[in-house]
């Protein structure tokens, strides 16, 4: 980022636990079926070791009937030297 | 740990197991008895075409016996779907590989622009085809653990 933007660092966080929850508790095993993935994609993902491809992004969204935005968040820090 | 980290980890320590049980095996019966033999181009172009079969025959059936293990002590499955996580760590895991046995295949040839004997060259090629894929088993549990 830092090579064509402002942008010098960013963070992806997201609200897929507790969509989950919302969902009658929907477990990371049946979230992961749904999605195409493993349960342990679906665990890194919760625990930001993980920012999925645009497509799964919009699997999970669309499964949780949800716009992206709502289920991914982009935070970013303008780099005070540019 | 998850099942991927222990499968990386079963992988790993066959891959020393193997290695090391072939190397003991190939000088014990040929290395130690007839020392010359390690010039001998034909006894490196065996060790190498054996090795290969076995390692892969003997990986596959040391992951069937710690699928069956797993199953009956934690009594879940072995993931059956390879995802888009599991695809990308692959992909930055055969490059790491890569460079680190390209690094060795160039020792290996320096070897032999300064004048060594052919079986710098061999050793040098098996042991860093060793290495590259131990770095690659390290660096693949590092992914699952820490994240990218």
């Amino acid at each position: 980022m830092s090579k064509t933007g402002k942008i010098s660092k960013f963070s992806i966080t997201n609200n897929i636990r507790k969509l989950r929850f919302h969902a009658n508790e929907m477990t990371q095993q049946e979230l992961a079926d749904k999605t195409g993935v493993t349960r342990q994609t679906i665990v890194a993902i919760e625990n930001g070791k993980y920012v999925p491809t645009l497509e799964l992004a919009f699997r999970i969204a669309r499964l949780f009937n949800t716009p992206l935005e709502e289920v991914f968040s982009f935070n970013s820090e303008e780099d005070p030297n540019k | 740990m998850d099942n991927k980290e222990k499968q990386v980890l079963v992988t790993a320590i066959s891959m020393i197991l193997i290695f090391g049980g072939y190397s003991l095996y190939v000088y014990n019966n040929y290395i130690s008895e007839d020392l010359n033999i390690i010039n001998d181009f034909k006894f490196w172009g065996k060790a190498f075409l054996i090795l290969i079969p076995v390692s892969i025959v003997a990986q596959i059936i040391i992951h069937i016996v710690f699928a069956i293990i797993n199953k009956i002590v934690t009594n879940e499955d072995m993931p059956a779907i390879t995802d888009e996580r599991d695809k990308l760590i692959e992909l930055k895991t055969i490059r790491i590989s890569h460079w680190t046995f390209l690094f060795g295949f160039f020792l290996s040839m320096g070897s032999q622009a300064m004048g060594m004997q052919p079986w710098v060259m061999f050793l040098t090629l098996i042991l860093s085809g060793f290495i590259s894929a131990m770095v690659s088993e390290v660096a693949r549990f590092y992914f699952y653990r820490k994240g990218f």
